[in-house]
């Protein structure tokens, strides 16, 4: 009977002694809850001391990462195609933001925004994947910046940062080439779990040399650790460790050239290449129309993107790689070598009656040409005569000549793709097509026409190794190695004669006359073609509706006798080779003499309505306008980069170089620096440390 | 014997009042952290009603027998009737409240229900004759002197003090040594009860609180976050803590409430494993002197006012203390001495007032005090 009580014992006494034993009992259970919060106490400051100091220090560090500076793209020269630029920008991260569309208001205040941009972020928050961010706004003024920055507390979810940008001073002209950059997509964050990719600010390669050299371009993020609250105030920062910049990648591109060969392709829609016979370095790759890689880095609103998806001349697409057209005539040279190796001798002539009869059909050519002999049928271009020696030799010899030439071939490039076309043959027929090959298929393909179809590049490296007979591969990244190519085993004759015949097309009675180049000692070589789209029936191929007119070929290289460049043109739609060879002998002319060609580009400018990047940015006001929207002014360029690396840059390292010759002392002593007028600029001419280094 | 120190200063209870006196600065000194390094609004203040109530609680002390016995029931009358007032207030505001203005001070009369309730349950069985503790007489009337009160908080609504008057109710009543039997099955019905509360008589809120004090972790940023949060700053302290104002925790606002009802995890993120059993074992003194003065007392009266007295400042110790630690649900009690807030610190030292005046009684002989002695 310890707590109980009799009924019959209740008296004073009873009931005190009751109380001593129940209050002892309080205070025992009092005792025993004090050990146990002495001992819970001890639990969670001895026992789990280390896991909770460490949640409280990760409650109190916040780590953000500071995108790395990505690696610089360089010329040949070490000229910037791709730089980084200093900006202020705004990002938003959506799963952080607590009332977005009042923030999105504020932010439109504060930064300006318009409705297309305003529509454009709505969209692609709702299709985010909530933890990326989004950019707002970049390039901000200092000013605009500093609004966020301030009215952060109201703004959770807002990201303000400085940064960099990514910039191209040549815009539109390397648009192809290098490709753009963007904020990283939610499939490429799941394939990559990086965290450095949903860092705000960071930017990823989408296309060309940036998608395909990310890793190298892409550096070491920084990583800054401030102590913040618990509402995300930043009280101080602790440590910052510096971002490691990207490598650059040197491509063995010409800037000047570049710039000055996409420029030159004006108003049509087609390609430039241009290869170093010598090392296979590619020079020049430059496709038109093209996208401003710059506003894809801003984040390329929807009513750009709307007009370059919709344009009929394809601006999203790489023609240098993916554009694939039938060669035309531009095949006839290297036919004719395959002709001289299969035993024809090129003295042998044939008459070309306006065509020649293959089997029982007579087979048009373009003109009457009476007898032809084999350096005839290249600079007159006669077509019967490779119906009747294709005929003769056998197409399927001819088609391993032109694989070996490079058509049909994929080139080992750091390129995303490339399209390898058509050389087609017997066998190639029978397994598409399951169809024998008939005679006309051979007429068709002898002048490259029919089932052929190659891409420019491939007819830039065609024209490489007709000019060196030898299997000149393409690159394009510079490296110091020396690279010899295998002979393609024709003897020097041969090679010579071909030479001739192409140097006579342009400065002899040969079809195109116009490419000859206004420099007295070097003559290029080359070859037209054109490329019937439809048959001759629907259109003549000169005139009518775009899409139905001739391709215009033209494959060159200079100098004749001992070449140095060569490459290929085409002009998609151009109404025949007379829209490309121009151009050739343009780009060309720009080698040799960048005042000439200067001069030949400023006057046709001036017709066009500007350069390449104005005209560009004048057809998106006048899009946007019709499509009912406002944009804002774009940024001023950066004249200082783009000096290095645009096609005046040439000439102005040219007017150095003159200097430096008539100044030999001055140059004589590199190590000091001396305040010579525009040194700045000298980076175009040579490789310069000093640009590489920088940002 | 001739001493030093003047008799009316040597006869206080120095036991008590010396750990009661160091925890208080160390409170303060929390409060300073809390505040940033600062003396206001916090540690000032705390000192300043410490010092007040000092003197209501020595008046206390120094009450007889007699008028303490003759007030029991009009202060529970009046009480009762204030709480009335709170909800006829709130329900005119039209929301609810806890407390009433009157003039400058917020009074808050359910704090004030806390002693008053202990005091009228020790009135009642003192007069209730001994031989009708074990019948129907002895529980009824308490029952309703427990359940008016107990009522009224949990219409405010505030569970916490409701259950603290309770607590202290149920531990007179026991102590008055009503059958043992009557608080099994209490606590059988109580198991029982306690589910049904749980869905029928919660607000979703507090529900919310029950369901994450079970399981912290499911809701780490809603309502589980407090726990979490307290656990991160009491763990982080490790033995001797961050160091005097260098609580991350509380100092980088992720500590919910740092000055109030968590002020103990502020303390040891600052002062580690040192500081809490500082804390503790000062409660413990407190108590148990507090305990043995109700042990020592002459008349039932006496014991079961004492007793009812350190139940209450027990409720709000445990609770508290189990509450920072994750052993129970956040219920919103502040820790004695420590919290900032004037209601606690009133209460409290209502409790101490009343100790140090059974002390009293129980030193100087019946019916003695100050004046009168």
């Amino acid at each position: 009977m310890p707590f109980g009580l009799t009924k019959q014992v209740l008296n004073e006494s009873t009931l005190t002694n009751s109380f001593d034993r129940r209050s002892f009992v309080l205070g025992v259970g009092g005792l025993s809850v004090g050990m146990l919060l002495a001992g819970r106490m001890g639990y969670l400051a001895i026992a789990e001391n280390d896991k909770y100091a460490v949640e409280s220090e990760s409650n109190r560090v916040n780590l953000t990462l500071i995108p790395p500076r990505r690696g610089w793209i360089l010329d040949r020269n070490g000229a910037p195609l791709a730089s980084n630029q200093a900006d202020f920008r705004v990002d938003i991260i959506p799963e952080r933001l607590h009332d977005g569309e009042r923030e999105l208001d504020t932010l439109a205040k504060l930064l300006k925004l318009d409705d297309a941009k305003l529509r454009d972020l709505r969209k692609e928050i709702d299709e985010s994947a909530g933890y990326a961010p989004i950019e707002v706004a970049s390039g901000l003024d200092y000013d605009a910046f500093a609004a966020v920055s301030i009215r952060l507390p109201e703004l959770p979810g807002v990201v303000p940062q400085r940064g960099f940008s990514r910039y191209y001073p040549t815009g539109p002209s390397v648009g192809h080439l290098l490709g753009y950059v963007g904020a990283a997509s939610r499939e490429e964050f799941e394939a990559d779990r990086n965290p450095l990719l949903i860092t705000p600010g960071y930017k990823i390669g989408k296309d060309g040399v940036e998608k395909q050299f990310e890793q190298t371009l892409r550096g070491e993020p920084g990583a800054r650790r401030v102590e913040v609250t618990a509402s995300g105030r930043i009280v101080r920062d602790l440590s910052t460790r510096p971002d490691v910049q990207g490598d650059p990648v040197q491509l063995t591109i010409d800037g000047p050239l570049q710039d000055y060969a996409a420029r030159r392709l004006g108003l049509e829609s087609g390609s430039v290449v241009v290869m170093d016979c010598l090392t296979g370095e590619l020079l020049c790759m430059a496709s038109m129309p093209s996208f401003d890689p710059n506003s894809f880095s801003d984040g390329i609103g929807s009513v750009e993107y709307a007009m370059l998806s919709e344009n009929e001349r394809v601006p999203l697409r790489n023609k240098v790689l993916k554009g694939l057209y039938p060669p035309g005539s531009t095949v006839k040279p290297m036919h004719s070598m395959a002709f001289m190796h299969e035993g024809i001798d090129p003295n042998e002539r044939i008459v070309c009656g306006g065509g020649r009869r293959i089997g029982n059909r007579f087979f048009n050519c373009w003109s009457n040409h009476g007898v032809v002999d084999m350096a005839k049928s290249v600079y007159q271009s006669c077509d019967s005569y490779y119906y009747h020696f294709a005929q003769q030799v056998g197409f399927d010899k001819v088609a391993a000549y032109a694989r070996r030439f490079g058509l049909g071939q994929e080139f080992d490039l750091p390129v995303a793709s490339q399209f390898y076309g058509t050389v087609p043959d017997p066998a190639w027929k029978l397994k598409k097509y399951e169809q024998e090959w008939q005679p006309y298929d051979t007429v068709n393909a002898s002048i490259g026409q029919g089932y052929y179809l190659t891409s420019p590049l491939q007819l830039a490296v065609m024209a490489t190794r007709l000019a060196t007979g030898r299997e000149v591969a393409p690159s394009m990244i510079k490296t110091n190695e020396r690279k010899l190519f295998n002979s393609l085993d024709f003897n020097k004759d041969q090679i010579d004669y071909i030479h001739q015949a192409m140097s006579d097309v342009v400065n002899g009675p040969g079809t195109a006359g116009r490419a000859r180049l206004p420099i007295d000692d070097v003559l290029m070589a080359g070859k037209t073609g054109t490329a019937q789209v439809v048959s001759l029936s629907k259109s003549d191929g000169k005139s009518g509706p775009w899409k139905y007119r001739d391709h215009g070929l033209f494959v060159f290289y200079a100098p004749f006798d001992n070449p140095r460049y060569a490459g290929a043109v085409v002009i998609e739609h151009g109404g025949g080779s007379g829209a490309a060879y121009p151009i050739a002998r343009d780009v060309m002319t720009f080698l040799f003499d960048p005042q000439k060609g200067m001069d030949a580009l400023r006057a046709l400018e001036k017709e066009w309505g500007g350069t390449a990047q104005q005209r560009l940015q004048r057809r998106y006001e006048e899009y946007a306008r019709a499509a009912g929207e406002t944009i804002p002014p774009s940024a001023p360029l950066d004249r200082e980069i783009q000096a290095r690396v645009d096609a005046e840059a040439r000439i102005e390292a040219q007017r150095h170089e003159a200097f430096a010759r008539d100044n030999p002392r001055r140059v004589r002593r590199p190590d000091v620096e001396e305040p010579v007028e525009g040194d700045r600029n000298s980076g175009a001419g040579r490789p310069s440390g000093a640009q590489g280094a920088a940002q | 014997m001739s001493s030093v120190i003047p008799a009316p200063i040597a006869r206080q209870p120095w036991s008590m009042l010396t750990p009661l006196i160091l925890l208080t600065c160390f409170g303060a000194a929390v409060l300073y952290s809390a505040a940033g390094g600062s003396f206001t609004p916090f540690a000032s203040s705390h000192l300043i009603r410490f010092g007040i109530f000092m003197v209501v609680a020595l008046v206390i002390a120094a009450m007889p027998r007699d008028f303490v016995k003759l007030v029991a029931y009009p202060a529970y009358v009046g009480i009762l009737l204030l709480l009335v007032a709170v909800e006829a207030a709130g329900a005119m505001g039209g929301g609810s409240q806890r407390w009433l203005e009157v003039g400058p001070i917020r009074l808050q009369p359910s704090e004030l229900m806390k002693p008053a309730i202990a005091l009228a349950l020790a009135r009642f069985y003192d007069t209730l004759p001994t031989g009708m503790i074990g019948s129907w007489r002895a529980l009824v009337p308490a029952g309703v002197i427990i359940a008016l009160p107990v009522g009224l908080v949990l219409m405010q609504p505030d569970l916490g003090t409701a259950l603290a008057i309770l607590f202290s109710g149920a531990v007179v009543m026991f102590l008055a040594g009503l059958p043992m039997s009557w608080f099994l099955s209490a606590g059988a019905a109580g198991a029982i009860a306690v589910p049904l509360a749980y869905n029928f008589a919660l607000k979703p809120y507090q529900q919310r609180r029950v369901t994450t004090f079970l399981d912290p972790e499911s809701d780490p940023l809603g309502s589980g976050y407090h726990i979490t949060q307290s656990k991160i700053a009491i763990g982080s302290g490790g033995f001797s803590g961050k160091g005097f104002n260098e609580g991350s925790q509380s100092h980088l606002q992720y500590l919910p409430e740092p000055h109030t009802d968590f002020v103990f995890a502020t303390m040891a993120e600052e002062w580690g494993l040192l500081g809490g059993l500082f804390v503790i074992v000062s409660f413990g003194l407190i108590l148990y002197w507090g305990l043995k003065v109700a042990r020592a007392a002459q008349s039932r009266f006496d014991r079961l006012l004492a007793a009812g007295m350190v139940a209450t400042m027990f409720f709000y110790i445990a609770i508290n203390l189990l509450m920072v630690m994750g052993l129970a649900p956040v219920v919103g009690i502040p820790l004695p001495f420590m919290s900032h807030g004037g209601s606690s610190m009133m209460t409290n030292m209502l409790c101490v007032g009343t100790l140090m005046m059974v002390h009293r009684w129980n030193t100087q002989g019946r019916g003695g005090g100050l004046l009168s002695s």
